[in-house]
């Protein structure tokens, strides 16, 4: 008898288990619109040059050693993450109530948050709180806030079906209703799943009603750069909300924009009303993540805080990142195109409309199943696909797949 | 007003502080015998040879790419580490019953394992099962745990102070007296604080005591190799243990024994009883660590499997773990000489009686304030002083210090 004959098997998480069968089909046109990761057009994995650049030149500096990081992670790595998302000049940061915690990848910096968050905010160890996060969001935020032990995880509308597009009425609806100093978990740009984004006028209705209601947002930037191929652009709603005197956080991730997904490079930005408020929440921080990872991995903090902290590099990684973002928006016209060519039933004008790696199709679970089982075209049964999956050589099949699910399965 | 401002300020944590303390000394001859990392006999941090030279030929292979490592990490870098432990030649692996989960560091090792057994130990979600740690302990023990989410952190006894040595009828008292199925958090050798191992007759006593008494085994190992400069003899406990059957943890840390501090290197070993029993227990691992780090860092564990899985790189690299080993007990051993060429008061057998990075020295709080206000010799309120600060250069200045605190302060 084993001490552990009670415990369940878990199910697998879906977008792994996806990309499992995908490598078990044998199918020799197989495509895979899965997992979120960018690929090029010869569908390999891509090690941004600038990263290979600074790999080599962190390996020949001598004058680095392995010793342990500070609890909340290289000092370099912290301020240069959140001068990416807030602006080298924003006031905030001149203010000095501005402050990063190294974190691995942007779910690590989720969680450090939302144990902050259940622990000291609204109350001490208020596990009650309202979480709010988007109707749909990326799988993972829900048991994020859930083992930071928050016990009322909540949708908002987001996403409208019947239009394609963001259900506005409804988000600002539920920010009316929500109980006040309720969290919201806000996508900084290309929202994932859904690819759609407010606008920078819905954007301000959406900051007036917070501020009013004294909600908390907490934006999660996993695309800062990789969504519309500029910086700046993609963080805009953060720095407007900053620029409203909000207090907030941002989970920051260098996955995608990096392409370091497995080093775990991420940053909690946190926008304090003033230093010494900042003080006290840095040092309960640094407490929260003594007894998770004791203190930050090195190797990929290195090389983003090189990256960004040198002037050639930096303008090196942004053309990096615009390469990316160009062959993802060449992807979404071009599939847009052979769609409308094909003459397949439905508009398909939000392929073009949305934003970042993924596009919300508005397949049907039984138009997803006939994509995977009849064409090897594997995709989320939410009907999201990565438009980095497509490439010049299956963007033909995947196109004429996508029309015979929409013509032969209702 | 802030949202923040009833955060409180959290106290630092204790040895970082006494590093911080000791970098803003000026006095010329100051010594640092706090944080637990190796130095060289110049008193410099040590990137091992076989780690500069792996990392030269991970930067040059161009087959390896960023793309997110699995869930449960890095696959030859789990094996490879539980193989490490347990020996090449254990049954319990061949018997496909073990497994690990690659973790940040020992740290995170012992969280994975402590919100597991949390969650799925001795009932569901038992928050009330007893974990026992040790008499002192390392200081992130309790909190691990509590932060897990147990309730009931107790003490069982180790340290004698009087004797400077282990406390063993008290130890197995507390195993007698305990709760059945209470978790024991075991040091597999080089205990820290204290330097105190149990012989292996000792271990077979307590290990017979659990067995009896449905204890769950959790070791944590965070030195092997680094104690007596061999991997077997470091491991004899761990593997005594498996090899009498029993269902339990092993939170690996390679942070010491490979150098790579700061990339945080670590595997929670499970050996379950059988391999059914293993599939469920890992993919419940998963939910656990998708929702803590979503899937390891890469660099750290790459370095380590390269290095395992050869040969040659095997061998280089238990030469660079014996070099440290073996500088360690060169200061346990003249500084005890010395002390006793020195007349001071008190037996200093326990110096060279305890093994590994750490001596409970049995200075007492004054005379540990006397060593850091008046010697500039910074070591723990505890009287544990890590050897590696220790060097050819300062032993003299830190033996005679330790004279002066033993007969000028009571």
């Amino acid at each position: 008898m084993s001490l552990f004959s009670d415990v369940p098997q878990a199910p697998p998480v879906a977008v792994f288990k996806l990309t499992a069968d995908f490598r078990e089909d044998s199918h020799p046109q197989k495509v895979n619109l899965g997992v979120g990761a960018y690929r090029t057009d010869d569908c390999q994995p891509w090690v941004l040059p600038v990263v290979k650049k600074v790999e080599r030149l962190l390996v020949e500096d001598d004058s680095l050693n392995h010793e342990y990081l500070p609890i909340l992670g290289l000092p370099e790595f912290r301020s240069a993450g959140s001068k990416v998302a807030l602006g080298e000049d924003n006031p905030a940061i001149n203010e000095n109530r501005v402050g990063g915690v190294q974190a691995l990848g942007g779910t690590g910096a989720l969680r450090i948050g939302a144990d902050f968050l259940r622990r000291w905010y609204n109350g001490v160890n208020n596990t009650a709180t309202p979480v709010y996060v988007s109707a749909p969001t990326w799988e993972n935020h829900n048991g994020v806030f859930t083992d930071a032990g928050f016990k009322d995880i909540r949708p908002y509308h987001y996403w409208d079906a019947a239009k394609r597009g963001l259900d506005l009425t409804g988000l600002l609806d539920d920010l009316e209703k929500a109980p006040e100093h309720s969290i919201f978990i806000l996508h900084a740009c290309a929202h994932n799943p859904t690819g759609t984004d407010p606008t920078q006028e819905e954007w301000k209705t959406i900051s007036e009603i917070m501020k009013r209601r004294k909600l908390f947002p907490f934006f999660d930037s996993a695309y800062q750069g990789f969504a519309s191929g500029s910086l700046e652009k993609d963080a805009w709603a953060i720095r407007f909300f900053v620029s409203e005197g909000f207090e907030l956080f941002v989970a920051q991730s260098f996955s995608k924009n990096f392409g370091l997904y497995n080093e775990r490079v991420g940053n909690l930005t946190v926008v304090s009303k003033d230093t010494e408020n900042l003080t006290r929440v840095l040092s309960q921080m640094e407490k929260i993540v003594r007894t998770t990872w004791s203190n930050p991995p090195s190797q990929g903090a290195r090389i983003v805080s090189k990256t960004l902290n040198t002037p050639e590099l930096f303008a090196e990684w942004k053309d990096n990142v615009k390469t990316m973002a160009d062959r993802v928006l060449l992807m979404r016209d071009q599939l847009k195109n052979k769609l409308l060519a094909l003459g397949t039933p439905g508009t398909w004008d939000h392929i073009t409309q949305q934003i970042g790696m993924f596009s919300f199709t508005g397949l049907n679970p039984k138009q997803v199943e006939y994509l995977i089982k009849e064409k090897h075209v594997y995709l989320m049964a939410s009907g999201r696909i990565n438009m980095c999956g497509l490439t010049s050589k299956n963007i033909d099949y995947v196109s004429q797949s996508i029309h015979e699910a929409v013509t032969k399965v209702q | 007003m802030s949202v923040f401002c009833e955060v409180p300020q959290g106290a630092p944590v204790a040895v970082f502080k006494l590093t911080q303390d000791f970098n803003n000394d000026q006095f010329t001859n100051k010594v640092n015998l706090g944080v637990g990392a190796y130095r060289t006999d110049e008193g410099k941090p040590w990137v091992l040879p076989v780690v500069k030279k792996v990392e030269k030929i991970i930067v040059h292979d161009d087959r390896l790419n960023h793309e997110y490592l699995p869930i449960l990490g890095l696959p030859e870098f789990r094996s490879s580490s539980s193989k490490i432990v347990l020996g090449d030649d254990s049954p319990a692996i061949r018997e496909d019953r073990v497994g690990g989960v690659q973790c940040l560091g020992g740290t995170g090792a012992l969280r994975i394992g402590a919100e597991f057994l949390r969650r799925f130990y001795n009932g569901n979600n038992n928050t009330r099962t007893p974990v026992y740690v040790s008499a002192p302990t390392w200081e992130n023990h309790n909190a691990v745990f509590s932060s897990a989410g147990f309730e009931d952190v107790r003490p069982y006894k180790y340290w004698d102070a009087e004797k400077r040595g282990l406390d063993l009828s008290g130890f197995l008292r507390d195993l007698e007296s305990c709760p059945e199925r209470s978790i024991f958090v075991l040091h597999a050798c080089a205990h820290n604080p204290t330097g105190t191992d149990p012989t292996q007759e000792q271990w077979k006593q307590i290990a017979e005591v659990m067995m009896r008494r449905k204890l769950f085994v959790f070791f944590d190992s965070a030195y092997q190799g680094f104690a007596s400069g061999n991997l077997e003899k470091d491991a004899w406990a761990v593997r005594y243990f498996v090899s009498k059957g029993i269902e339990m943890f092993c939170a690996q840390s390679f942070s010491k024994n490979f150098g790579l501090y700061n990339e945080r290197v670590g595997n929670l070993t499970i050996v379950a009883r059988d391999a059914d029993n293993l599939k469920r227990v890992l993919s419940q691992m998963e939910k656990i660590v998708r929702t803590t780090w979503s899937n390891p860092p890469s660099q750290g564990a790459r370095v380590v499997a390269v290095t395992l899985s050869s040969p040659e790189l095997f061998s280089e690299w238990k030469d660079n773990v014996k070099t440290m080993a073996d500088r360690v007990l060169l200061m346990r051993a003249q500084l005890k000489a010395k002390l006793q060429a020195l007349g001071t008061p008190g037996t200093w057998e326990h110096i060279t009686d305890q093994i590994g990075m750490f001596s409970f020295t049995g200075l007492n709080a004054k005379q540990v304030e006397y060593m850091v206000k008046e010697k500039h010799i910074y070591l723990m309120a505890s009287g544990r002083i890590n050897m590696c600060g220790l060097t050819s250069k300062n032993i003299d200045y830190v033996a005679e210090s330790i004279h002066e605190a033993v007969t000028k302060v009571q």
